[in-house]
């Protein structure tokens, strides 16, 4: 007798009234009909971008809290809150106001606290999506235009997060603001102008705050909804992808329906998101605003740092040698250009482009929904592991005196450390994860064609020591045999029906050159006569070895070996030896045995 | 089935696999099934399947039970309260009860629902096919058919000149925009050339705005210093923008440590007056060594020798520190000679 | 009854003219000796590096005029002796007690005129302005030690160090003295009210408790966005993986 099953009267009788009202005005049974038991696969790496898409909802909802009580206003005040350090200081009505907020209003310091995590958590869950779609190939066809609303996404999450801790108008975030906007002054022709125009006149002028204000509460969140939601729309429609496994193809989904089981794990989830997100409010202290004290622009505090999706500029600014070029009355800031605007522009370009970059490499323009196996994909998984290498080098960057306190290190040793290994680390990284993936490569043809190793080593009557294999499970099969190998784009050279060979061009013999270097050396997968092949190869050995074994046993009848040892090979301390392996020689018997070599 | 473009004349397909493609897209080998479904424990005991029941609902129930515990929390718990949390230490009481209250009552439900959909609701993976997103060539045709009926009856194809100006006016529609931008600020103007600092302009201590005579200043001394008429500019303009350029830093070595200075008889008797701005992008750099009298910026770690005309010797800043020529008047005090001979802070175009 | 009355007041009052000069004698021999005690000190310890006469050597700068507050800061929080020349000094246990440093101190002070170990009149902190405090302590320190005096990096190795558990005296020598590369306040610049603000200053913030949980090192971001990355991403996807395990 399980617990209570009758379905509960009342709630199916609203419901149904309700959803027959419904349907005659929006006829929501023909959608409901189609989308209801729409199939998700399941892995936990497909909930990485829920852990993003939770974050904006709780950072929505904190937000409007504080947006209730933050006054986004420069206009100088004196404090007379509960904080008492700061009793009688003059400061800027967005500090006060901020200040109130933490310590005068009930829950504000926990909104406010929970609403920075979420944001750090935000741009941290975007990130990890944005590995696994990378180095899954989720971005090929047809799910480019996802990638590229999510490349966008994660721009203006940055710059979302960014203007949202600048707002409080503190110390630290004030810092940052003065470095932003030293950025700008640098832009050649216009640098000045612009300036000017977004702050409203010199640094800081009176302006900044309450239009940071509207981009952090209004423009960009409405971008950002759109985005997401057009996001969202798109994975529905197009389906997600899955792993390959057992019973998988690009032209089927295999999953859990959506109602009610990814209602329930998705619903759930999103309220672990939240939960963890309190609890960190709740336990840890983030930008405590109070201690830094407000922005004036002749203060600044040691450890000066952005939060830290902004840690790698930072870093990148720190590390950058001090280039500039002064002639006929006009100054070129290559020392803040470069790290500030031109190479996070090009990388965020290069990122951006990337789908379409190896599809024309490659020349692969098929639909894929099957992931791939980031081993099978040596060149792309060595690219985004070199990529991830320059990235973290910048972020230790951006920390460099904290890590200089704490290791007894000198910031000129890492700085200049830094300099070098940006240069020389990634192209490493990147050789050795490619030789890395081939490796994987060949260890799953060795699994398919042999089996994997047990670990249980058996001495034979003969007194050769083998290994003992087993065959890999149909679904680890399925799983290893799904990669798929390609062929690199050649130049066509060969001549038509008049003898004229067709023309190819420069950019014609870049792309089959780095076709080739993309493709590179491959790992063949085993056709199937080969597995067939290594099936039967194995069994053969196994039917060998029980021969030997029933040889054996037939010379010894007592075979648990108490009586010597068949060859005399060894001597009698290993008494206990001949008697296992006669035991496991009748476990060899029972299973179907691949080789070992 | 596959969507490559296939030239058809017996060239390898750029970008083609090298094994065959089976039916379903995936390689040529035997079908995988999908795998064989095991019952789970639940599915087949159902006392396992009330014990799990009890542990949801007992989830769902503490999530009933802390709003009801935070809204006493808050209201009895004063704002400031302060209790000693093992490991945290002494914490706000309202802020760690409020907070682990919710979070994990959140956190609870979140988990009752996720166990109840892995436990109680069905695992059997099921198949679904994908369809091709491609219309069919017949929607196409009627999609490819329909545009054209209505560019013909609009005419757009047959007017010229309605065609060209159409597309001009649509494209000169968004320049309502830029004017309506341009008074977001002023010009810059002389503004970044100059500061508060002239002939005679008192240098005083930032925050307390005392005046300085050499003989408060001792060797290996560092003073945050501001224009005297600083406060008073601050309070009229409602604003720091001045601040952001004038703050100049007071140090003082013995002479003849002195290698070098921007300009002849700037120092007083070995006293130096640096901008307090960094040249690189704008913060200000207080971070003074006595003894090597290096200044070094707290942001990016630009260093600048200040016993050699602040010049830049490590980091990312491009120019030397900006020096303020001073004096003393005729009562003792320090004074500048006049402003700085060069823009101050972080470089611009115009600059020179 | 009269005389005998005058003899024990004038045999009192002898006897206390008497006892009082040798009191004074007494003290300004405890003067000299504290002072010569401190030579023996300072030649076994530490001449070796600032010189027989303390007017210092390749190693070490001279300590004629720095002051017996200097010394009382250096020796006192163990700074010196140096571990080995030529790095910073740092905080290590006090190897001399505190009659030994005060001694130490003495001689140093004798040979040329130095700021004087402040009294504890000198320190004492009420009627401090706390707010202006934090203002001077903005001003003055934080670039160096940072918000929270946790201490920060300065350039080629050389670091401000943590002033968490800084004594009030340290702070004030500290500031009137200018060790290592630290700048030198003096009263002209920073007043000794001024100074005593930012003491109050110091004393209170770092007593403040964290009102939002764990202080995660009073560094900023840093330490935030790890603690993000590794507990707060960790436990949700933690919590993922728990979502699509098979269930058994």
């Amino acid at each position: 007798m399980s617990a209570d099953t009758e379905p509960a009267g009342p709630i199916i009788e609203i419901g149904g009234k309700v959803a027959d009202a419904a349907d005659q005005r929006l006829g929501i049974s023909k959608y409901l009909k189609n989308n209801i038991n729409k199939l998700f696969p399941d892995h936990w790496s497909f909930m990485l971008g829920e852990i993003a898409l939770y974050s904006f909802i709780v950072l929505l909802l904190t937000g409007t809290y504080l947006a209730l009580f933050f006054k986004p206003s420069m206009t100088e005040v004196i404090y007379h809150g509960s904080y008492v350090p700061l009793n009688g200081v003059r400061m800027s009505e967005a500090y006060a106001s901020t200040l109130d907020i933490s310590f005068d209003v009930r829950g504000g310091l926990l909104m406010r606290q929970v609403h920075h995590w979420s944001a750090l958590l935000f741009v941290a869950a975007i990130s990890v999506h944005l590995f696994r779609v990378f180095f899954t190939g989720a971005f090929r066809k047809p799910r480019e235009l996802n990638w590229l609303i999510g490349v966008g996404l994660l721009t203006l999450a940055i710059l979302e997060g960014f203007a949202g801790y600048s707002l409080p108008d503190d110390l630290l975030s004030g810092t940052g603001l003065r470095i932003a906007q030293g950025i700008i002054q640098s832009i050649p022709v216009v640098g000045t102008y612009a300036s000017f125009l977004v702050f409203g006149g010199p640094f800081p002028g009176t302006s900044f705050i309450p239009r940071l204000y509207i981009v952090h509460v209004l423009l960009v969140p409405g971008i950002l909804l759109a985005l997401i939601t057009a996001h969202l729309m798109m994975i529905w429609y197009q389906k997600h992808t899955q792993y390959p496994g057992p019973g998988r193809t690009e032209k089927n989904v295999v999953g859990y329906r959506l109602f009610p089981i990814y209602t329930a794990k998705a619903g759930g989830f999103f309220f672990i998101v939240f939960g963890v997100t309190v609890i960190l409010g709740a336990i840890a202290s983030i930008n405590p605003v109070w201690m830094f004290g407000p922005y004036t622009p002749t203060e600044v505090t040691a450890g000066s740092q952005p939060d830290w999706y902004i840690g790698w500029l930072d870093g990148a600014l720190r590390v950058m040698p001090n280039v500039e070029f002064s002639a006929w009355g006009h100054t070129l800031s290559i020392n803040v250009l470069f790290p500030a605007l031109i190479m996070p522009g090009i990388l965020f370009t290069l990122l951006g482009l990337y789908p379409f970059i190896e599809q024309w490499v490659t020349g692969d323009r098929r639909e894929h929904n099957l992931l791939d196996r980031p081993r099978n994909v040596p060149t792309r998984t060595g690219l985004g592991a070199m990529a991830i290498t320059f990235y973290v080098l910048l972020w230790i960057g951006g920390g460099n005196d904290i890590i200089a306190t704490h290791f007894s290190l000198s910031i000129n040793e890492i700085t200049w450390a830094l300099r070098v290994t940006l240069i020389v680390l990634p192209p490493i990284v990147f050789v050795i994860t490619r030789r890395f993936c081939l490796a994987l490569q060949r260890r799953d043809r060795d699994k398919l064609l042999h089996g994997y190793e047990t670990g249980t080593i058996v001495r034979l009557p003969s007194g050769e020591f083998i290994e003992l294999h087993a065959p890999v499970s149909e679904e680890e099969r399925a799983k290893l045999l799904a990669g798929v190998r390609y062929q690199p784009i050649a130049l066509d050279t060969t001549p038509d029906e008049n003898g004229v060979a067709p023309k190819v061009t420069l950019l014609d013999r870049a792309r089959a050159r780095m076709s080739a270097f993309y493709f590179g050396e491959q790992v063949a997968k085993p056709t199937a006569e080969e597995l067939d092949h290594g099936a039967h190869h194995s069994a053969e050995l196994a039917a060998g070895y029980a021969r030997q074994l029933e040889a054996y046993e037939n010379g010894h009848p007592n075979g648990s070996g108490s009586d010597g040892h068949p060859n005399g090979s060894h001597d009698g301390a290993a008494d206990g030896h001949a008697g296992e392996s006669a035991e496991e020689g009748r476990v060899i018997e029972a299973s179907p045995r691949p080789t070992q070599h | 089935m596959t969507d490559v473009e296939d030239p058809g004349d017996g060239h390898p397909v750029p970008g083609s696999q090298v094994e065959p493609v089976g039916a379903h897209g995936t390689p040529d080998i035997p079908e995988s099934r999908l795998p064989v479904h095991h019952p789970r424990r639940t599915d087949i005991d159902p006392r396992a399947a009330r014990r799990v029941e009890r542990q949801v609902s007992l989830l769902f129930v503490i999530g009933i039970l802390t709003p009801i515990a935070f809204w006493l929390e808050y209201v009895y718990i004063p704002r400031d309260k302060v209790i000693n949390v093992p490991v945290i230490g002494p914490t706000s009481a309202s802020n760690f009860f409020l907070g682990l209250t919710m979070g994990i009552g959140l956190f609870c439900v979140g988990a009752g629902a996720i166990h109840w959909a892995k436990k109680l609701m069905p695992d059997v993976e099921e198949v679904a096919d994908r369809h091709p997103f491609r219309g069919t060539d017949e929607d196409r045709a009627t999609a490819v058919q329909l545009f054209e009926e209505g560019t013909e009856n609009s005419g757009f194809l047959r007017y010229k000149m309605i065609r060209r100006t159409l597309i001009g006016a649509l494209a000169a529609t968004p320049l309502f925009a830029l004017p309506l931008l341009k008074d977001l600020g002023p010009m810059p103007g002389n503004f970044l050339r100059y500061t508060l600092w002239k002939k005679g302009e008192r240098i005083v201590t930032d925050v307390s705005y005392q005046p300085l005579r050499a003989v408060d200043i001792p060797i290996g001394g560092l003073v945050s210093c501001v224009p005297a008429s600083l406060p008073a500019e601050q309070d009229a303009s409602g604003n720091q923008n001045e601040a952001a350029k004038s703050p100049v830093i007071l140090v003082r070595m013995r002479p003849a440590e002195i290698k070098k200075q921007q300009g002849a008889n700037w120092d007083y008797e070995g006293i130096l007056c640096y901008s307090k701005i960094c040249t690189h992008v704008g913060c200000p750099t207080a971070l003074y060594e006595q003894k090597t009298h290096q200044l070094l910026c707290p942001c990016h770690q630009s260093t600048f020798d200040l016993s050699d005309a602040g010049r830049v010797i490590f980091g990312p800043a491009a120019r030397a520190m900006p020096q303020l020529p001073i004096t003393v008047d005729s009562e003792g005090y320090l004074v500048a000679q006049s402003d700085f001979h060069q823009p101050v802070g972080p470089s611009f175009w115009e600059r020179g | 009854m009269v005389l005998l009355f005058a003899a024990l007041v004038g045999t009192g009052g002898l006897y206390s003219a008497l006892t009082s000069t040798s009191a004074q004698a007494t003290s300004s021999d405890a003067s000299a000796q504290e002072i010569s005690h401190g030579r023996q000190l300072f030649l076994e310890g530490c001449a070796t590096c600032h010189g027989l006469n303390a007017q210092g050597s390749a190693n070490a700068p001279t300590l004629i005029g720095v002051g017996a507050a200097a010394v009382d800061f250096q020796v006192g929080t163990g700074r010196m002796p140096l571990a080995r020349p030529g790095t910073e000094a740092e905080t290590k246990p006090v190897i001399y007690t505190q009659t030994e440093i005060d001694a130490l101190a003495a001689y140093v002070a004798s040979l040329g005129a130095g700021p004087a170990i402040p009294s504890d009149d000198q320190l004492d902190l009420t009627g401090t302005n706390l707010q202006r405090g934090g203002e001077l302590f903005r001003t003055n320190c934080a670039q160096c030690h940072n918000f929270a005096g946790e201490g920060g990096a300065l350039a080629f190795g050389a670091y401000a160090p943590s002033i968490t558990t800084a004594t009030p005296k340290q702070l004030y020598e500290a500031m009137l003295t200018g060790p290592e590369q630290m700048p030198v306040f003096a009263d002209g610049t920073l007043t000794p009210q001024q100074k005593l603000d930012i003491i109050k200053f110091i004393t209170t913030v770092r007593n403040e408790p964290n009102p939002g949980g764990l202080a995660l090192g009073r560094l900023g971001p840093v330490t935030e966005g790890l603690f993000v990355w590794v507990v707060g991403l960790g436990a949700v996807i933690a919590v993922a993986i728990w979502i699509g395990v098979k269930v058994s």
